[in-house]
């Protein structure tokens, strides 16, 4: 584990050193700061949709950080070539794949880590209590939907020759599954068949992203989810992240190394 | 004694753009480097020295025969523990200091910490770059780029260091200092194998030399040797073998 890990770190850094994901960071930190401390027509109410508006905007933000930043991490290596001092040393490109994974996720998850910080200060400082365990609850649940999305781009940035057209597809994939997904079984219903077994068979492939999506249940401050529900659906998370990583290995592992 | 780089037979072939017909990079090429040995690997370009020197390094897998390093096939990624690479252009993270890019490598090897900064110390003082160790690689010159380059190809101490036109590009400096950082390794019992153009610099540090043409071996043998055989230096040895013909503006 110790050199996907080394690779983790060199991942870590270069978002460290690149200015351009400072950019969307400080953007979305004073949008959520701003909406915080505006008080329209002194409803108190407001507070909810307040609340609404800055989940969705860490949501996108953190789509835009976790498919940009992971579509450009293996086309880099080959465009600049640095894959070569890489594999000339006893690493495997399974390795490079699990290292390039972790760096972008565990980037996503320090972003994570901060955004939902700053949403519970805000939230704190507008309702008078803190709510940590619906917001800890929804950190997990949404990271661990961005190890499938992250585990997904991964895949796309060795199928698709170019980053740009690598991102754009798994933009429309990502949203297409979080705005249909869980619909697909009653559209399904409304068909003719073979349409309907088509559509069935779509909807029991894709990851059900939406079912991490707990965004209500921390807006209208109502009870968790069952810890066990939570496991459940980071196995589920666990399992497409696994798939998706090991479909890239496999293009990876006959792939041409200069771009 | 056990050849510590060995080819049998190798054939590299490769498909030229979408639909064109298959080329031959390297054709039954058989190697072998002896351990301690300053091995040349000559030929003029398109003649599949970096070919084989990709298969040699697992980039490329070959189309028939099999490579081999300590014994191991290269295909095992545990074939690469003991060597150190040092490709023609400088591909590393620009992103990184000199000592970080070394710290990333000596992690992979699996160095503790302690000895990491040890080797790091070290190695930074042989390819003289002590001074910039903690300015980021893109604001490096050329010469210092390829000196963190050899800086990282010995990271791990290997015993067989694989260098791909070492001195491509440099001044006379660099070459001069890249020459000295070789004839140490040899004196140290390092086994290199390295392709360079400047042959010059090939008689000079060379035990043994291969030269190469359209993919095929042609010549194999001790520098002192080949050069008592043919009455003549390695430059007009290898301009003989390659078919050279001075033109008549000369």
């Amino acid at each position: 584990m110790k050199t996907p890990l080394a690779l983790a770190g060199v991942v870590l850094k270069e978002l460290y050193r690149r200015k351009d994901f400072y950019v969307l960071f400080v953007l979305t930190a004073v949008i959520t700061l701003l909406l915080a401390s505006v008080n329209f027509f002194n409803d108190d109410k407001i507070v909810r949709y307040l609340k609404e508006i800055c989940l969705l905007l860490i949501w996108i933000s953190m789509l835009v950080i976790a498919i940009v930043t992971t579509a450009r991490q293996i086309p880099a290596e080959r465009e600049s070539r640095t894959i070569f001092p890489l594999l000339a040393k006893p690493v495997t490109r399974g390795q490079v794949i699990l290292g390039k994974f972790l760096g972008c996720w565990f980037a996503c998850g320090l972003a994570l880590l901060i955004f939902y910080a700053f949403f519970t200060v805000v939230t704190c400082s507008r309702e008078g209590h803190w709510p940590l365990g619906g917001n800890l609850q929804a950190l997990w649940l949404q990271w661990m939907m961005l190890a499938i999305v992250i585990a997904l781009a991964l895949l796309g940035s060795l199928i698709f020759a170019a980053p740009s057209s690598n991102t754009t597809i798994c933009f429309v994939v990502v949203a297409g599954i979080l705005l249909l997904g869980g619909h697909l079984n009653a559209i399904a219903l409304q068909q003719t068949e073979p349409l309907t077994s088509l559509i069935y068979a779509v909807y029991f492939i894709i990851p059900q992203l939406e079912i991490f999506d707990v965004r209500d249940l921390v807006i209208h401050d109502q009870q968790l989810l069952g810890w066990l529900d939570c496991l459940g659906a980071s196995l589920y998370a666990a399992v497409y992240t696994g798939f998706f990583l090991l479909a890239a290995w496999l293009v990876f592992r006959r792939k041409p190394l200069s771009a | 004694m056990d050849a510590i780089l060995k080819t049998d037979n190798l054939w590299v072939e490769y498909r030229a753009g979408q639909r064109g017909g298959a080329k031959v990079a390297v054709r039954g090429l058989n190697l072998n480097v002896q351990a301690g040995e300053v091995f040349g690997f000559l030929g003029p370009n398109g003649a599949g020295k970096t070919t084989t020197m990709n298969v040699l390094l697992g980039f490329v897998t070959p189309t028939r025969g099999e490579a081999h390093l300590f014994g191991v096939n290269v295909r095992e990624p545990i074939a690469r523990q003991r060597i150190g690479y040092l490709p023609e252009l400088t591909y590393y993270y620009r992103f990184l200091s000199a000592e970080e890019l070394l710290r990333f490598y000596a992690r992979i090897f699996g160095l503790t910490p302690a000895e990491t900064e040890r080797r790091i110390d070290r190695l930074l003082k042989l390819v003289e770059l002590e001074s910039a160790r903690k300015r980021l690689i893109k604001t490096y010159s050329k010469g210092m780029q390829q000196r963190v380059g050899l800086a990282q190809a010995l990271i791990n101490d290997p015993d067989l260091l694989i260098l791909d036109e070492p001195t491509s590009g440099l001044d006379p400096l660099g070459r001069m200092k890249v020459r000295e950082i070789i004839q140490r390794l040899k004196e140290e019992g390092k086994t290199v194998f390295f392709s360079s153009h400047e042959l010059g610099e090939v008689e000079t540090v060379c035990d043994r030399v291969a030269i190469v043409s359209q993919g095929e071996l042609r010549v194999e043998g001790r520098v002192a040797d080949l050069v008592r055989e043919h009455q003549a230096n390695l430059e007009q040895i290898f301009l003989r073998i390659i078919g050279y013909q001075p033109s008549s503006l000369s």
